[in-house]
């Protein structure tokens, strides 16, 4: 895939950035507002397809490291079982972290919202996610590439 | 052998089947939904997550996302499966 112009990658430096800024607040404000870990994590993932569209996958593959999606994808997976395990006193993802509603209003906020397991597995789930998606663009576009020849024609932009 | 076990089970599980939906709500008609009603009279009080649809579904039906999250593993393993890079024709 060929980078696009200097217009459109000026416009990826700009707003690239600020769809992670913008993922993860929807994926940590999950339990007070609209939106969740699934949707922030989409939408954090979209990070590296604007990047693969803007800049072409020569320097994508070049700078992204598979490793960190792979993490962040096991990382969720293994704290969102581990959360909904830790209940099993009383059951399955029992949430024994939640503050009742009066208290929290009474005593103020901690360091974990009072939705308690909720928020910690609205995070967990949305790394998993935005991991899960980057590394599906990433092995696709991999994959598609193989089914080309094998030189390679030197990418060059449409500007150059 | 086998066959008269498979009808058995069949047609015993076609008669639980056929006599479960005198117990399912008819078309058109909403009925009482008590779920309904204890999610929104009580999710804020007991969870205190003011969007009561993420404590729904990271809370009262948690297995539900399990198996989202199941799903979205699984097309990540089936799309790394098919599109790995294999040995280069000769």
């Amino acid at each position: 895939m060929r980078p696009l112009s200097i217009v459109v990658r000026t416009g990826c430096d700009l707003f690239a950035w600020f769809l992670v800024i913008f993922g993860s607040t929807i994926i940590i404000h999950g339990d007070v507002t609209p939106g969740g870990g699934f949707q922030g994590g989409a939408i954090v993932a979209t990070f590296l397809s604007l990047l693969l569209v803007a800049y072409g996958g020569k320097k994508l593959l070049a700078w992204a490291n598979i490793g960190i999606f792979n993490g962040m994808l096991v990382f969720g997976l293994l704290v969102f079982f581990l959360l909904g395990f830790m209940g099993f006193p009383h059951s399955f993802f029992f949430n024994f972290l939640a503050v009742p509603h009066e208290i929290a209003q009474a005593t103020g906020h901690g360091v974990i919202p009072p939705s308690g397991t909720i928020a910690l597995m609205d995070i967990a789930v949305g790394l998993e996610v935005a991991g899960g998606l980057s590394l599906i663009v990433l092995s696709m576009f991999k994959g598609v590439r193989l089914f080309r020849e094998e030189h390679f024609e030197e990418e060059s932009g449409h500007d150059r | 052998m086998k066959k008269t076990i498979f009808v058995v089970a069949a047609i015993l599980l076609g008669a639980f089947v056929i006599g479960a939906t005198d117990s399912v709500q008819l078309f058109g008609d909403p009925g009482k939904a008590p779920m309904d009603d204890y999610f929104i009279a009580n999710a804020l009080q007991h969870r205190s997550s003011e969007n009561v649809v993420t404590s729904i579904v990271f809370d009262y039906r948690g297995f539900d996302t399990i198996g989202e999250a199941a799903v979205l593993f699984t097309a990540l393993c089936a799309i790394t499966a098919f599109f790995r890079e294999g040995r280069k024709r000769p």
